[in-house]
C-alpha cells in the first residue's frame, strides 16, 4: 500500500534538468529558527489550496547501531500510531477527515514525514506533526512496537524476500561497503534485529534523535506567510530542545579489487549487477556520473541499451544509475539477459562499452541529450508541491545537503556546465575495471 | 478563491493576536490546548481551470487548458479505441499496435525518433488500455514545434518496420516469461484469467498471451492502426503554459491534413461478463514463497454506472484509504500484510473488483478469514462517523487531481473516454456528499456478495493448502502457475 514506504536511498535530488529555460528556476521562501532549534522553512504557491507539511529529521539507517538494523524505518511507522494527545488510530482518521494525505519515508540519511492537505487543514497538520515531535512517549507501549514490527517484517518481505532479484541490492550493500560502514546494512533491516527491537530502543532513540533542533520543517502552499509562521510558533515552540546529535563517522570505504559473488532466486532469467563506490552527493563527480549513467543506460540510443537490448538483442533490460548519500555514493549499472543468454555475455559487453567511454568519451550530443532530460525533469518537479519529491520535499532536501532550500538553479548548473571531457574522466577516475563488485543472481536449479 | 482570502484572513488575525508575546520569547509562551484538535476552517474552494474548446479543420476536436506555473506543455492525442477493440483471438493487438508507433514513423528510425526527443528535453510515450490508445507528448513550451512534428509522424505515420516488430515481439515474450517470477505480477493476472476466462477481452491482460504474440504480423498492426487511428476516433488535448490561440495553429499545421481512412473505426463494447456461480478458491502454487498475494473478489460495474459516487464512498470505506476496514484489519490489527485494499476497476464494461494483499505465508488462511470478515460486514449499516470521513475525505482531497499538468491532462482523458459531461468536475464533491448510508447499504447489497466471490491465492500450495481448507469458504483446487494463466 502507499503508506510508509521505504525509500532506500535515492538520489537526493539527482533528477534533472536543462536547456536554454524559459523561466528563471526559483523557488521564493523565507527562513527561521525557533528558539528550540527547528529550522522552518516557508513556500508560497496558490495554484491550489493544498498545503504540504513536510518534516525532515536528520537520522537514518547510518545513525543505527549493529544488531538493530533496520531500528530507523520501523521507528518512522510507530510515528503514525499516536502520541499523547492523539489517540491510535486518530492520527490517519482526522486527517482522511480533512480530506489529507500523509506518508513517511526512511533513508540510509535521514526520515521524512509528509502531510499533504486542503489549507483550511494547515493547523491540524500542525497539530498533529508537533504532538508526535513532543510527546510521542506518552503513549507508547511495547504492543505498539510489536503491532509494527509485524507490518514492517511484512513489508520486508513483500519488498524483498517474495520480489525477484530483491535480495540483490541487500547483498550488494553488503560486498561493497566496509562491514563497519552503516551503508553496508539494508535500511529495512535484517529480520533478526527486527525481532530484537525493543521498547526501550525506541526510548532512546526518540530521546536521541527526535528533537526540534535535529529537524527541519517546510509548508508550502496556500499559505499566509505571519499566519503560519504563528502558528508553528504556537504548537512546535514549547517543545524542549535536544542534545546536540554528533555526525556518524564513518569508516573510510575504498576498493581495491574485484569482489564477486553468484546468489540465486527464483526468477527465469540472469541478471547482473556491477557497483562501484562514487562521490557523495553535490561533490565533484557526482553530477558527472548522473550524466554518465544517461549516457550508458538512458533511452534507446545509450550505449548500453543501444547494444544489449537494441542490437544484440541479449539484454532483456539495462540501467543505470548514480545513486547519491551523504556519506558517499554508489553507481550501478544492471542488466538481465534474455533467454538463452548469460551474465557473463553482458559483462562482456559492458566491460566493451566502459573501456570506449573511459577511452573516448562521449560525443558532445549525447551530453547535450543527457542535459536536456535533465533540464526538463527540473522544471517537472517544480509542478507539485507536496508528496514524495514536491516542492516542499526538494526544499528540505537541499537545506539537507547543506546548500541552502532554494538550490534549484545551482543544481541545474551542476549539470548545464558539464563537458563530455568531464564524463570521460569521472568515468576513468570513479568506474575503473578493477575495483568494484560483481554480483550476479542465477534462477534456481528446478524451476 | 476570494472566499478562501478572506477566511485566511479572518482566522491569521486572530491567532497573531494571541501570539504575538509568545512569538517573541518562545520559552515564554504558554502551551497550546492540545485538549482536542482544532477545528478546520471553511473548506477552501478549487478554481477549477477552464477547459476552451476548439476543432481542427479535419473534424477533430481539441481540448485545452491554460497552466502557467512552469514552462511545459503537455500534447496527447486520444483515441478511442483499445484493447477492448482487439479482434478475437487477437488479444494484445491495440497495445502492440501502439508500443510499435514509435519504432519507426515518417522518414524517421526508431532511434532517430527516441534521439529527437530526448534531445529536446521532451518525452513521447505510445500506449494502450482496454478503452483507449493515446500518444503522449511532454516538452518545454519552447520546443513544442519540432517536437510536434514527431509526435504527428508517430501517431499518423507509423511504418511498423519487421525488425521492430521482432524486436519488440520478443521483449514482450520476455515480459511475460518475468511476470511468471513475481506473485503480485501472477495475482491480478490469474484473477482475471479464472473470472472472466479465456475467451471474455478481460481475462487476458492488455498486452495479450504468447500465442497471440508470435502470431501477430505487420498487417495485423497497420489494419488495427487504419481503423482505430482516424480523426473521427480522436480527440487531441494540450495543457500547460500555453494560449490557446497560440497552439491551435501548431496543431492544425501537424494534425488538420489527416483524412479519415477506407475503414469505420473500430469501436465496440465488450460484453458484460457473467458472475460466478458460487464461491471457489483456487492456490496458484509458488513453492517456497515467503509471502501469499491474495485476491478475492467477482464482476464489477462498468464506468458509466449509476452508482458511481456511491461505490467511490463504499470502496473508501472497505479497501480505499489507509483507515479502510481492510487495511486497518490486515495490516493495522494482525499485521498480517504490510498493507490490504480493494477497488472497483470500472472501464467500459464491468471490469473487476477485487479485495487484495499481500500475506505472510504462515498466515494465509487466517488473512483469507478476516477478508471475508470484512466483505460481510460490509453489507450492514455503515456508520454516520465512518460514512462522513471516507466522503470528505475524497470529496476534500480532490483538489489534489488537478495540480500538475499531467494530472490535468489525466482528468480531461477521463471526461473524453467514458463521454462524462462537462460539468462533471464541478459537480463531484456535491455529488459525492449527497451519497448517504442507505445507498452505500443497497450498494453493499448488490455488488458485494462474498459467498460468490471467487478467491485466488498465489503462495506456496503444499504449506498453505490445509490451513485454507480447514476455513470451509467452498472448493478449493491448487493449480500451477502454467494452468492459472492458461498456457
Amino acid at each position: 500500500m502507499r503508506r510508509r514506504i521505504l525509500l532506500v536511498v535515492f538520489a537526493l535530488l539527482t533528477v534533472p534538468l536543462s536547456a536554454q529555460s524559459p523561466a528563471p528556476l526559483q523557488v521564493p521562501y523565507r527562513q527561521f529558527t525557533l528558539a528550540n532549534g527547528l529550522n522552518v522553512i516557508l513556500h508560497r504557491d496558490t495554484s491550489i489550496p493544498v498545503v504540504a507539511v513536510n518534516m525532515w529529521y536528520y537520522v537514518g539507517s547510518a545513525n543505527e547501531k549493529p544488531g538493530r538494523t533496520g531500528f530507523a524505518h520501523l521507528f518512522e511507522h510507530l510515528m503514525f500510531e499516536g502520541s499523547k494527545h492523539v489517540p491510535e488510530g486518530q492520527f490517519d482518521i482526522l486527517l482522511e477527515g480533512s480530506g489529507g494525505d500523509n506518508n513517511g519515508s526512511t533513508s540510509n540519511d535521514r526520515t521524512n514525514y509528509i502531510i499533504d492537505v486542503p489549507s483550511n487543514a494547515l493547523e491540524l497538520a500542525l497539530f498533529l506533526e508537533s504532538d508526535r515531535m513532543g510527546y510521542l512517549l506518552d503513549t507508547m507501549s511495547p504492543q505498539r512496537v510489536d503491532g509494527q514490527r509485524d507490518v514492517v517484517k511484512n513489508e520486508r518481505r513483500q519488498s524483498y524476500e517474495n520480489r525477484p532479484y530483491g535480495m540483490a541490492s541487500i547483498e550488494m550493500d553488503k560486498l561493497l561497503w566496509p562491514p563497519t560502514h552503516p551503508y553496508s546494512w539494508p535500511t529495512i533491516g535484517y529480520m533478526e534485529d527486527l525481532t530484537a527491537a525493543s521498547y526501550e530502543d525506541v526510548v532512546e532513540f526518540f530521546k536521541k534523535y527526535y528533537a526540534p533542533n535535529n529537524a527541519s520543517l517546510v509548508i508550502a502552499g496556500d499559505i499566509d506567510f505571519d499566519r503560519t509562521r504563528a502558528l508553528v510558533e504556537k504548537w512546535f515552540g514549547e517543545i524542549p530542545r535536544g542534545s546536540v546529535v554528533e555526525p556518524v563517522a564513518p569508516p573510510a570505504a575504498i576498493l581495491t579489487s574485484v569482489k564477486k559473488k553468484t546468489l540465486t532466486d527464483k526468477v527465469a532469467l540472469p541478471r547482473v549487477y556491477l557497483a562501484w563506490l562514487t562521490p557523495r552527493f553535490y561533490a565533484p563527480g557526482d553530477s558527472a556520473l548522473d550524466v554518465a549513467s544517461s549516457v550508458l543506460a538512458g533511452g534507446k540510443n545509450s550505449r548500453l541499451y543501444k547494444r544489449l537490448v537494441y542490437d544484440m538483442q541479449i539484454a532483456q533490460d539495462v540501467s543505470a544509475f548514480q545513486q547519491s548519500g551523504a556519506l558517499g555514493s554508489q553507481f550501478q549499472i544492471v542488466a538481465t539477459a534474455r533467454s538463452g543468454h548469460t551474465a557473463a555475455e553482458l559483462q562482456k559487453v559492458i566491460d566493451e562499452e566502459l573501456d570506449r567511454l573511459r577511452r573516448d568519451g562521449p560525443e558532445p550530443r549525447e551530453v547535450q541529450r543527457a542535459i536536456n532530460q535533465m533540464e526538463a525533469s527540473f522544471y517537472q518537479r517544480m509542478e507539485r508541491v507536496g508528496s514524495f519529491g514536491g516542492k516542499a520535499d526538494q526544499l528540505n532536501a537541499y537545506k539537507f545537503a547543506g546548500g541552502g532550500p532554494d538550490y534549484f538553479a545551482e543544481d541545474l548548473a551542476r549539470y548545464t556546465s558539464l563537458s563530455p571531457a568531464d564524463i570521460q574522466s569521472a568515468a576513468v577516475q570513479w568506474l575503473p575495471a578493477d575495483r568494484r563488485v560483481e554480483l550476479v543472481v542465477e534462477p534456481e536449479e528446478k524451476r | 478563491m476570494t472566499a478562501l482570502g478572506v477566511v485566511k484572513l479572518g482566522v491569521g488575525s486572530l491567532v497573531l493576536a494571541v501570539m504575538v508575546a509568545p512569538a517573541l520569547t518562545v520559552r515564554a509562551q504558554s502551551q497550546p490546548d492540545r485538549s482536542k484538535p482544532p477545528s478546520l476552517g471553511p473548506t477552501p474552494q478549487l478554481k477549477l481551470p477552464a477547459i476552451q474548446k476548439r476543432t481542427l479543420s479535419n473534424g477533430v476536436p481539441v481540448w485545452l487548458v491554460e497552466q502557467r506555473e512552469v514552462p511545459l506543455v503537455r500534447v496527447t492525442l486520444l483515441l478511442k479505441s483499445g484493447g477492448s477493440d482487439d479482434p478475437s483471438g487477437k488479444f494484445g493487438l491495440a497495445s502492440l499496435t501502439a508500443a510499435m508507433l514509435d519504432e519507426g514513423a515518417g522518414a524517421r528510425s526508431a532511434l532517430e525518433i527516441a534521439d529527437e526527443i530526448e534531445f529536446l528535453g521532451a518525452d513521447l510515450t505510445t500506449s494502450s488500455l482496454f478503452d483507449a490508445s493515446a500518444v503522449r507528448l511532454g516538452v518545454p513550451v519552447a520546443r513544442l514545434g519540432p517536437a510536434l512534428a514527431v509526435m504527428a509522424d508517430v501517431a499518423l505515420r507509423p511504418t511498423f518496420p519487421d525488425a521492430e516488430l521482432e524486436r519488440v515481439r520478443q521483449e514482450r515474450l520476455t515480459d511475460l516469461i518475468q511476470a511468471r517470477d513475481d506473485a503480485a505480477s501472477v495475482a491480478p493476472m490469474a484473477f482475471a484469467r479464472l473470472l472472466f476466462g479465456p475467451t471474455h477481452r478481460y481475462g487476458t491482460g492488455a498486452i495479450g498471451t504468447a500465442a497471440t504474440l508470435k502470431a501477430f504480423t505487420t498487417a495485423d498492426l497497420k489494419a488495427f492502426h487504419a481503423a482505430a487511428f482516424q480523426p473521427g476516433n480522436a480527440t487531441l488535448i494540450a495543457v500547460g503554459d500555453i494560449t490557446a490561440d497560440s497552439v491551435v495553429p501548431q496543431l492544425e499545421k501537424h494534425f488538420g491534413s489527416w483524412r479519415a481512412g477506407s475503414t469505420a473505426a473500430r469501436h465496440a463494447a465488450v460484453p458484460n461478463a457473467s458472475q460466478p456461480a458460487q464461491r471457489q478458491i483456487t492456490i496458484v502454487d509458488m513453492p517456497g514463497a515467503e509471502q501469499s498475494q491474495v485476491r478475492i473478489g467477482w464482476v464489477g460495474v462498468a464506468r458509466s454506472t449509476q452508482d458511481y459516487f456511491t461505490l467511490q464512498v463504499l470502496n473508501t470505506i472497505l479497501g480505499g484509504s489507509f483507515t479502510s476496514r481492510l487495511n486497518q484489519n490486515l495490516r493495522e490489527e494482525h499485521g498480517y500484510s504490510y498493507g490490504a485494499s480493494s477497488r472497483f476497476d470500472m472501464r467500459l464494461s464491468a471490469g473487476p473488483f477485487f479485495a487484495g494483499a499481500g500475506v505472510q505465508t504462515d498466515k494465509t488462511a487466517e488473512s483469507i478469514r478476516e477478508f471475508f470478515n470484512e466483505l460481510t460486514a460490509i453489507g450492514k449499516p455503515v456508520a454516520a462517523d465512518e460514512l462522513t470521513k471516507a466522503k470528505n475525505y475524497v470529496a476534500f482531497g480532490f483538489p489534489s487531481n488537478f495540480e500538475t499538468i499531467g494530472d490535468l491532462s489525466a482528468q480531461l482523458e477521463q471526461l473524453i473516454v467514458y463521454g462524462l459531461p462537462d460539468t462533471y468536475y464541478a459537480d463531484y464533491v456535491r455529488n459525492l456528499q449527497a451519497v448517504t448510508a442507505d445507498a452505500v447499504l443497497k450498494a453493499s447489497a448488490t455488488y458485494i456478495q462474498p459467498q460468490k466471490f471467487l478467491v485466488v491465492v498465489v503462495g506456496d500450495g503444499k504449506v498453505i493448502e490445509p490451513g485454507i481448507r480447514a476455513l470451509n469458504l467452498g472448493m478449493v483446487r491448487t493449480i500451477s502457475i502454467q494452468e492459472a494463466l492458461g498456457e
